[in-house]
């Protein structure tokens, strides 16, 4: 029954970079992927986003797609990130390969584009189902010829971290021996406007668990993992291992957390527990830390109740922007980085802890022996999800 | 796994359709029937609450109810396209306001976790929590992942389970648009007989609290369930025979079938071929001509296969071939939209 969980690839699109090196680089070098809106048709062109510099045109010409084509803006991330995760993989058939993706926006990029032509222009009406999640994930699973268990989470900023666990159950469990899962979410006005709207949207450059912070920034992403079961991964490079996992509600508000972080609190211990592991024996945090006073302080309480002693920890969102439903999968990636290269990334943008509860995330890059790594993904309707990855299964 | 407790809202009411008094439509959009929905929740609460909410709280609310349990150990909800009332309330204030003067009360209730969501706050549920949104296979994922649960803790004593999806005024009419739906008259009754496509559609909730042990509750088992995205024809009889043996049965062994047909002409070969061949001594049930068709009504199709198998009874007006059976034992629903998101699930009596 328990079998363990080996990841054997990986790959990411974000803000600061189009594959793993990329991104590696851009987080050694302290290297942020916000700015001001480009490709994104908004009014609000002052806020800080974290915006992929390529449009849906090359996207599409880069992964030779015809003109006739149905991608969502996040198919098209999504499907580059799983190409590089299935490469790195080793995988060329993909008859029994399941696919587990994590998707909130979906398609609305294309409702909120399309929403007022629908009715008198025919042109693009391919993009009407495109409005819901399994319409993005079809796309991706199409273009691999992915057939059999195709599913999408949407949990909100906590889909991919729930997909990266729900595969690595499926593994477990024996139903699959090889999964692809993580998460894609692109920008949209609906969200730009939806975080705005209330008011915990940074006009600046987010400031994780800063006493000044001011609301979070929105970004763009896609990553995947491949998880395959230890068996079959025997004669691969095998980048580390999932090896726990907690999901539990807060039971709180819609879209707030409580004040002492209930939900987070017992999606750690959950990790921990099928992690068999104890608190002190976690080297970093990939906290969720999205810059909201909201989250970082119920966070921050949170993790005070789990970590007598805390270990080092930052918010790569101060990086990549608040990629909701990819933060997991990015933040994944992130994490499986940290082992691979044995370091602890920076939390940019902070300079004072907040007082009720003083923490204090690494600042800069560190070199650190890091055997297990603990990633958090919270989200609306008191979805929270903790992951622990591991160097050694 | 055993189902201690259920609920449907949907189109047509139990009453009705044990009754043999189904309801005919004629458009080829129509809502869930009316609920007491104030029995259930507070007035203050409702008025914010958009359908889906509505309709899932309150399915979910007796689902517990019939089963005694207060609070589940786990809170697993499966619906295709989510809060679209919400969800088209707030995209046509952008639009209409361009990007400025917006409240966020209908965003925060946008996203498709908002039922899952709005359930475990309401029991004050702090435990696993999961929305799975893959068109027609988003219940059958939930019912995969609770499956799963109890499989690998023992600690896991029930789980509620459930799929739920509304109508939006905008949205909805989309799918006329697209192919989704049958253009011209309607007549709910003639549908299957079709020569067109596209179907008809509604909305609903179905919700079950599941349990790993039979208990005194129990009145029906809902034994496996497998998805597929994409098979053929021949592949799809080949999975069939597999999946019934894996479960120690062969088709002849079934006593019913619950058929997806919508009408939809480009697709419905998918059933003709099985009511053909492998199931064609077996009773055939279709039950979309009388609830539409929408991403969760396999939550309706697997409350219809358990109310037959607690009830011993067979609603006259489903039957699609006319044999009979008096004491059915074990049902197979098997549904695909579009061609594609395929799902087969075993149903078994105690």
């Amino acid at each position: 029954m328990s079998r363990s969980v080996a990841v054997t690839g990986m790959g990411i699109f974000s803000a600061i970079g189009k594959d793993l090196e990329e991104n590696h680089s851009s987080l050694i070098h302290g290297k942020h992927g916000l700015s001001t809106p480009e490709i994104l048709e908004t009014i609000h062109q002052k806020l800080p986003i974290g915006e992929i510099k390529a449009t849906n045109t090359n996207l599409a010409k880069s992964l030779n797609l015809d003109e006739s084509h149905a991608f969502t803006r996040a198919a098209l991330l999504g499907t580059i990130a799983l190409k590089e995760a299935v490469k790195n993989a080793k995988i060329k058939d993909f008859t029994n390969i399941g696919f587990v993706n994590g998707t909130s926006v979906g398609g609305m990029d294309m409702t909120e584009r399309f929403y007022r032509e629908y009715e008198n222009d025919e042109t693009n009406r391919r993009f009407i189902q495109a409005q819901h999640p399994g319409f993005t994930t079809e796309q991706i699973a199409g273009y691999f010829g992915i057939n059999n268990y195709v599913t999408t989470i949407s949990t909100a900023c906590s889909s991919a971290a729930n997909a990266i666990m729900m595969g690595a159950r499926l593994i477990k469990s024996g139903r699959l021996d090889r999964v692809v899962v993580g998460g894609t979410d692109c920008l949209s006005r609906f969200t730009l406007n939806g975080f705005n709207s209330l008011m915990i949207y940074s006009e600046d450059f987010p400031k994780p668990f800063d006493a000044e912070r001011k609301g979070l920034n929105l970004g763009e992403a896609a990553a995947y993992l491949v998880l395959e079961s230890a068996e079959l991964a025997e004669n691969k490079e095998i980048l580390a291992y999932v090896s726990g996992y907690g999901n539990a509600n807060d039971a709180f508000h819609q879209t707030a957390s409580s004040e002492n972080g209930e939900g987070a609190y017992l999606a750690m211990q959950k990790a921990l527990k099928t992690a068999k592991l104890n608190p002190h024996q976690i080297d970093y945090i990939n906290a969720h830390g999205t810059a909201t006073q909201n989250n970082d302080l119920s966070e921050s309480r949170a993790l005070i109740r789990t970590f007598k002693e805390m270990p080092a920890f930052s918010s790569t969102k101060s990086f990549t922007g608040h990629t909701l439903a990819a933060a997991g999968g990015i933040e994944a990636v992130f994490s499986l980085l940290a082992i691979k290269h044995q370091q602890i990334y920076p939390n940019l943008n902070f300079e004072s802890v907040i007082n009720e509860t003083k923490l204090e995330p690494a600042t800069e890059l560190k070199s650190a022996k890091i055997d297990h790594v603990l990633s958090n993904s919270f989200g609306f309707g008191g979805n929270c999800t903790s992951l622990i990855f591991s160097k050694n299964g | 796994m055993y189902i201690n407790g259920m609920a449907s809202i949907a189109a047509q009411t139990e009453e009705d359709l044990f009754a043999g008094d189904l309801k005919s439509f004629q458009q080829n959009i129509f809502p869930a029937t009316i609920v007491n929905y104030k029995e259930y929740i507070k007035p203050m609460m409702l008025r914010r609450m958009s359908k889906a909410i509505k309709m899932g709280l309150v399915a979910a609310k007796q689902a517990l109810n019939e089963a005694g349990v207060e609070v589940p150990d786990s809170i697993i909800v499966g619906t295709g396209e989510g809060c679209k009332q919400d969800t088209e309330k707030f995209l046509e204030n952008i639009l209409d306001e361009n990007e400025s003067f917006l409240t966020p009360t209908a965003f925060i209730q946008s996203t498709h976790n908002t039922v899952g969501g709005q359930i475990a706050l309401d029991l004050k549920c702090t435990g696993y929590n999961m929305t799975y949104t893959q068109n027609s296979v988003s219940f059958e994922s939930a019912l995969i992942d609770a499956k799963l649960q109890f499989a690998e803790d023992p600690d896991t004593r029930c789980i509620l389970v459930g799929g739920v999806d509304e109508l939006a005024k905008t949205s909805t009419p989309f799918y006329n648009l697209d192919g989704q739906l049958k253009a011209g008259e309607i007549n709910t009754t003639q549908i299957l007989q079709s020569e067109s496509g596209g179907t008809i559609t509604s909305e609903g909730a179905a919700f079950f609290l599941l349990s790993e042990i039979r208990t005194q509750d129990s009145f029906a088992e809902i034994s496996d369930c497998m998805i597929y995205r994409e098979i053929s024809e021949e592949k799809l009889q080949e999975e069939i025979s597999w999946f019934l043996k894996k479960n120690d049965l062969k088709p002849e062994d079934l006593d019913a079938v619950i058929l997806g047909n919508n009408g939809d002409k480009r697709f419905d070969h998918y059933y003709h071929q099985l009511q053909d061949t492998i199931f064609k001594n077996t009773l055939q049930l279709g039950y979309k001509n009388w609830v539409g068709d929408y991403n969760t009504v396999t939550a309706y199709a697997c409350w219809l296969g358990a109310e037959i198998l607690k009830r011993n009874e067979i609603p006259q007006q489903l039957k699609l071939n006319n044999l009979d059976v008096k004491q059915p034992k074990s049902i197979l629903i098997y549904n695909q939209y579009l061609g594609k998101n395929h799902s087969l699930t075993l149903l078994r009596s105690l």
